[in-house]
């Protein structure tokens, strides 16, 4: 048995078949499979401990709370960060709207800018368009390459002065491109820029040390990292945090209240507003732990074996163009079928058990920059396998057979 | 699971490659845009009216094999039919595609049965119904979300 055949056995709901066909599971940009570990963790969570966190003295409010502040540690030495530093959210989408609104918003004023890329998917791009508004800065657009790598040269133009804050993704969701969030930050500090990496399409492939990348604020989701849906973690330097506002009130962001006056917890209590996602957190932990026993460089290695298969497949099917062939790239295969629309992709490949995403990814600008509506996008984690690969060029030799 | 053949039967695919009444109508009376922003489709429909019949019907732009024979074979059956005819074929369509009884509707129309077993692709099929239904309405935009 490979090491890879033992991986997906951690994954129970990749053992299954979709019609009569076994599921080859190629949309983890959209979200992973979760381990058996993590759906335990969950499980175990409400079956045993569950109860509501910080405020109460019983032996189960101990529990979670020691579940829930045990995840932030774990989150925390996964990114390199320091506990207070992480603040728990819903997602990468929350993390930046939080950034946005609690640093942005008073701080910003008409005569500001705020930099973003051409590959941003629609949560960072929309948060800041809303800024733009309730603020009156302007939003600047860096080009992107047409291999699908960033225009570092444009990013370096459009940085200026009035950049108050540089927002770009570690990875895009939806070719692969990897940017040199290091050399992007050090570029924005240096032009006195608050820096912000989207970093939802990263954490559950790559190692990330956000004090190694110098950024301010690093957003990331836990479903994208084999954790639950609806927690994700928000990354900020401490110094930012303290002087931030709250995002949201209500309770345990608070020291204490009467009508006279509130005053706030301290960070990183001060972001969390209301009963948590104290499963989602406890889940996540576990993902962390799993992430830690594989490794990074394993799952590294095997992700990049995939993605230069299943480039060398894309490419020896007649009428298959690949989108974002950038020198670093994340597993992430996206590409068109000449004559057949993506559509009709999808819904071939599904037939055939193979589950890809077509659309435009949430991210319509870069489609336009391809001068595209839509691609297909088969998205890998480290559970995939070449024989995956293969089904997926037997489902689009179909797809072109039936269509084109 | 449901044969991928029913979807794609040979008059679907046959019009989705080449379709007979792409363009515009002449002169346009009416058009309207349809959305659909799960596939990234948009596409143009204009109407050319003589009284309360429909003389003409035109489509335009991009979009997938089942959306694009639809706006096809709507164009066609719509010809020659009044406006309130066009209302009751869609009513028809839309319950051969999306409902659970057996309508009565044109052959040509009756190739969209095996929609009904792919619910992801029912916005596909009923993109172009739903904007030529907005333009003679007289509303100019609509999006299947």
């Amino acid at each position: 048995m490979t090491q890879t055949t033992r991986i997906a056995d951690a994954f129970p709901a990749l053992n299954q078949t979709v019609g009569d066909k076994p599921l080859v599971y190629l949309d983890s940009a959209a979200t992973t499979q979760k381990p058996t570990c993590v759906i335990d963790a969950v499980h175990s969570y409400y079956e045993h401990d569950n109860a509501n966190i910080h405020r109460g003295v019983h032996q189960l409010s101990m529990r979670a709370t020691k579940g829930y502040e045990g995840a932030r540690a774990k989150l925390a030495a996964l990114l390199g960060a320091s506990k207070d530093e992480i603040v728990f959210v819903r997602g990468a989408t929350e993390a930046i709207n939080l950034v946005a609104q609690a640093w942005g918003r008073p701080r910003l004023g008409a005569g500001d800018e705020i930099l973003i890329t051409e590959m941003e998917h629609h949560s960072n791009i929309v948060p800041w368009q809303l800024l733009c508004e309730q603020t009156g800065a302007a939003l600047k657009v860096a080009k992107v390459n047409d291999d699908g790598s960033l225009n570092v040269d444009s990013f370096k133009e459009l940085l200026g002065e009035d950049t108050a804050i540089a927002a770009f993704t570690h990875v895009s969701n939806a070719i692969g491109s990897i940017n040199q969030v290091k050399e992007l930050c050090t570029l924005a500090k240096a032009a006195g820029a608050v820096t912000v990496v989207d970093g939802a399409q990263a954490t559950g492939h790559m190692h990330v040390d956000v004090q190694d990348i110098g950024c301010d604020f690093y957003a990331t989701s836990g479903h994208k990292m084999f954790g639950p849906t609806g927690i994700g973690c928000l990354f900020g330097r401490s110094e930012l945090l303290e002087e931030m506002e709250p995002y949201q009130g209500g309770g345990d962001m608070i020291l204490s209240v009467s009508f006279e006056e509130t005053t706030w917890n301290k960070v990183p209590f001060k972001f969390e507003a209301g009963t948590p996602n104290i499963a989602g957190a406890i889940g996540l932990s576990a993902a962390c732990d799993y992430i830690t026993e594989i490794g990074y460089d394993t799952i590294h290695d095997i992700e990049m074996e995939l993605l230069s298969y299943g480039t060398k497949v894309l490419s020896e099917i007649d009428g298959a163009t690949l989108v974002g062939t950038a020198k670093q790239k994340c597993a992430i295969l996206a590409f068109t079928v000449d004559g057949v629309h993506p559509h009709d992709v999808g819904t071939i490949c599904d037939h055939e058990g193979v589950a890809i995403r077509t659309g435009n990814h949430c991210a319509e600008p870069l489609m336009h920059r391809f001068g595209l509506s839509a691609t297909c996008r088969a998205s890998l984690s480290v559970y995939n396998t070449a024989s995956d690969i293969d089904a997926l060029a037997t489902a689009l030799r179909k797809a072109i057979t039936m269509l084109a | 699971m449901s044969d991928l053949r029913e979807l794609y039967l040979e008059m679907v695919t046959d019009h989705a490659k080449n379709p007979r009444h792409r363009g515009k109508a002449e002169p346009c009376d009416c058009i309207g845009t349809g959305n659909n922003p799960l596939c990234g489709d948009k596409l143009v429909v204009t109407v050319h009216l003589d009284g309360d019949t429909i003389e003409d019907v035109k489509f335009d732009g991009e979009g997938c094999a089942i959306s694009v024979a639809s706006a096809d074979l709507m164009a066609e059956v719509l010809s020659g039919k009044s406006v309130d005819d066009a209302k009751e074929l869609f009513s028809g369509f839309h319950e051969l595609v999306a409902g659970e009884g057996t309508p009565e509707v044109p052959k040509k129309l009756a190739v969209f049965s095996g929609v009904r077993e792919f619910p992801m692709r029912v916005k596909c099929a009923t993109l172009a119904w739903h904007t030529v239904i907005a333009a003679l309405n007289g509303s100019e935009e609509v999006t299947t979300e």
